[in-house]
């Protein structure tokens, strides 16, 4: 019972926090110095660990699909299945998890710190509401660079895979035929689909941080507790969420 | 006889007049759970008026401080400034409030000149130039115009708690709150503190409310102090007559002694 109430507050300020923060979307303009470094953080710093994941997990898949599918003469459509499946579900769910993980985590620790010394308080008093210039830029540029990096990812994975299949004796599949399995069985829409996931799990990851890290009380132990608490809940967030996306897109 | 004029407040960075504010405190109370913070406490700050709360730690003084400054919400009775209610959105935009945090409360990924900064940035209190003047004579005020590019990581308690009071000061407050402002600094930047808040007060009139349990600060610079204790107020009156106290809990607040024999900790609640 007592977790169920603290899952209503969370969700409750969560869902606060993004109304009021709504109400400032008009100061956006004036706040582009703000909305430029976020971005600097959430696109460009998180794009490296990106890029190795996913040439990684393009790789790995491939490797594993190539094994199966041999066995029932079905490895031209290797490309098609990395293809596929990196647009419409892995791109965008890695992306999401590593945002969580490496930016989401950031965001709360300099909350709650900013909480905790009484920074929030000082705003308060100052009369600039802090769902304004804290809150604000971080959901705008999430919801712009989440797109860049769901679409860089997707490349990243296809072109692991296509290594793959070129170096490893046991598949060799040229990368003409790989990269024509994978425009031949991919729509636009799965790539649309995928960005859009990516869109809506960034943006709940990052309301989820920006809410933990505000809601945050005590000391340099509840930072800690905080931040664990807000990967967690995002981590969660973000599958519980895939699915239902999922479902609804399809 | 003639009605009396409220004190003209005078801006310290723009020079111009406007009237000071006063604090009325009206039956407050704040409970956190079982406990008792504050018990129907009243009391009022005239305008122009240096105030002192003093008493033990935990007595409520802080709490107090942030419910006048609108961050806690009372469980009972109020808190008006100029007749508004502290806790209504406009009084914040209508009144300039300034709080000095016990720690600075400094922005710590933004320079001394961009904590400064950033209330009239924010508010758009004219251009950079302008800004740029008002930061720089506020800087000016406290001593602080080669510390204007530094971090708060590289000052020392005592620079931080001058720069907390230079940014409380561009914001050209009507009032100003300031949360143990001599806390952890040695006699002489105490002093020196008490000192900028005392000029501040003579030669600006900004209603100040000063939370301390420093005993030179209080005698040196209040018009009056109050007094709690238990979350009650248990002295309002004049720093003058707590030079003698007739209440023991007072003269022994004021005036401790270290008793060997009898050990006050013994005592102690846990």
């Amino acid at each position: 019972m007592k977790q169920l109430t603290h899952f209503l507050e969370g969700f409750g300020s969560a869902v606060q926090l993004l109304f009021q923060s709504a109400r400032y979307v008009g100061t956006l303009p004036r706040q582009r110095a703000r909305f430029i470094d976020q971005c600097y953080v959430i696109g460009y710093t998180t794009l490296p660990i990106v890029a190795i994941l996913c040439f990684f997990m393009g790789s790995v898949l491939a490797l594993q699909s190539g094994y199966s599918m041999e066995n029932f003469g079905a490895k031209q459509f290797i490309g098609s299945l990395v293809g596929l499946s990196f647009a419409r579900e892995l791109g965008p769910v890695i992306v999401a998890i590593l945002v969580a993980g490496r930016v989401g985590s950031a965001i709360t620790a300099e909350l709650a710190s900013m909480k905790v010394y009484q920074e929030v308080d000082a705003l308060v008093t100052m009369n600039i509401p802090p769902a304004r210039i804290l809150v604000l830029p971080r959901l705008a540029a999430v919801l712009v660079m989440m797109p860049v990096l769901a679409i860089i990812g997707n490349l990243i994975g296809w072109f692991g895979g296509a290594v793959v299949c070129k170096y490893v004796e046991s598949i060799a599949i040229e990368p003409e035929a790989y990269f024509s399995a994978l425009r031949r069985y991919m729509k636009f829409q799965d790539v649309g689909t995928g960005l859009m996931k990516a869109e809506i799990f960034g943006f709940v990851v990052v309301l989820i941080c920006c809410s933990i890290g505000l809601n945050t009380r005590g000391g340099p132990r509840e930072i800690g507790a905080s931040v664990t608490k807000a990967v967690v809940v995002s981590l969660i967030s973000i599958l519980v969420l895939d699915y239902f996306v999922t479902k609804a897109l399809m | 006889m003639p009605a009396m004029n409220p004190p003209i407040h005078r801006n310290p960075i723009t020079a111009v007049e406007s009237p000071a504010v006063g604090v009325t405190i009206d039956g407050l109370t704040k409970n956190f759970g079982k406990f008792q913070a504050l018990k129907n406490v009243s009391f009022s700050v005239e305008p122009g008026e240096i105030f002192v709360l003093m008493g033990p730690s935990g007595s409520g003084k802080s709490v107090l401080l942030k419910h006048i400054v609108g961050l806690e919400a009372a469980t009972s009775g109020r808190v008006l400034i100029n007749g508004q209610d502290a806790t209504a959105e406009h009084t914040l935009e209508r009144i300039r409030i300034a709080l000095v945090f016990q720690a600075g409360a400094l922005f710590n990924s933004l320079s001394v000149y961009d904590n400064l900064a950033l209330y009239p940035r924010e508010h758009r209190l004219g251009d950079e130039a302008s800004i740029r003047d008002k930061v720089m004579r506020a800087l000016q005020i406290l001593s602080l115009e080669n510390s204007a590019q530094k971090f708060p990581s590289e000052l020392s308690g005592g620079m931080r708690k001058r720069v907390a009071i230079a940014r409380a000061l561009v914001m050209e407050p009507q009032l100003m709150l300031y949360d143990e402002p001599t806390s952890e600094l040695d006699p002489v930047m105490g002093a020196t503190i008490s000192e900028i808040i005392a000029t501040l007060k003579d030669e600006y009139h900004v209603t100040t409310i000063v939370v301390s349990h420093d005993r030179e600060l209080a005698l040196g610079i209040a018009d009056r102090v109050g007094i709690l204790m238990g979350g009650e107020l248990v002295f309002l009156g004049p720093p003058a007559s707590l030079r003698q106290p007739t209440d023991p809990r007072i003269a022994d607040f004021f005036h401790p002694r270290i008793d060997l024999k009898n050990p006050r900790f013994k005592n102690l609640e846990t």
